[in-house]
């Protein structure tokens, strides 16, 4: 089975500590990604994606690599598919500053099963979370 | 944005795109061998033209660089000038449009 990978960048006027918060802490992602993040975020924790009504986990996966504010690396996975390797896939985070008060995000979705039911839902979503999450930072709202 | 429309506005820039989209992570030697009409330094430029755009990510792998589609921009574009509402009516004219052209082949 092959794999494939992609890669979404955006750049966000704001600090690589605002971004950070606003992938991991729960109530920050729950306002520009309709999803809340829930997490301790250090290695070897487990991570859960929870719709905010109702709280439906709709991803797992067990934090990878975890630097505050900079990388933060997951695995990520359906509920159902977690003790399946062939289908759990990997995101890396990256938040480096581009310029005085820009940071560069760099999401890279990596071990993918190539065409399958994840490839096609990440490849709506990431640009959709990432729009949202700059314009959340921007301006305080997000596209929800 | 000026960026983005200038890099969009080139027909070779736009047939790069197309060939992430179709295969994504591709390499320079990879994109110019899928593309005979095109030297290697055209290519190379066009690259250099959607990676400042922010159309397209390139990542170092080892020695090589690979190259992904990075629709964040476009998405940008859309947002501002699509209504959430008119998303899903639009979405079903695509839809028609396509089917439609697609019985004329």
């Amino acid at each position: 089975m092959s794999k494939a990978s992609h890669v979404y960048v955006t750049y966000i006027r704001a600090t690589p500590e605002k971004v950070w918060s606003a992938i991991t802490d729960p109530d920050l992602s729950g306002r520009y990604w309709g999803h809340r993040n829930v997490s301790e975020w250090t290695v070897g924790a487990s991570w859960e994606h929870r719709r905010l009504d109702a709280g439906k986990i709709d991803l797992v996966g067990t934090v990878l690599e975890s630097q505050p504010p900079r990388r933060l690396v997951v695995s990520w996975a359906f509920p159902g598919d977690v003790d399946k390797p062939a289908k759990v896939s990997r995101v890396a985070f990256d938040i480096d500053v581009h310029k005085d008060d820009m940071v560069r995000l760099t999401v890279s979705h990596t071990d993918l099963e190539s065409g399958g039911e994840m490839e096609r839902g990440i490849t709506q979503g990431w640009p959709f979370v990432l729009s949202s999450l700059k314009s959340f930072l921007e301006t305080g709202k997000g596209l929800l | 944005m000026d960026l983005v429309f200038k890099a969009l506005a080139d027909e070779s820039r736009r047939l790069l795109l197309d060939r992430l989209r179709a295969d994504n992570a591709q390499t320079l030697n990879q994109l110019c061998a899928g593309l005979p009409g095109m030297t290697r330094q055209a290519v190379s430029k066009h690259l250099a033209i959607l990676e400042e755009a922010n159309l397209i990510a390139a990542i170092k792998r080892g020695r090589e660089k690979l190259h992904y589609l990075n629709p964040v921009p476009i998405h940008e574009i859309a947002e501002r000038w699509i209504g959430k509402f008119e998303r899903s009516r639009l979405d079903a004219l695509s839809q028609l449009k396509q089917a439609l052209e697609r019985r004329d082949e």
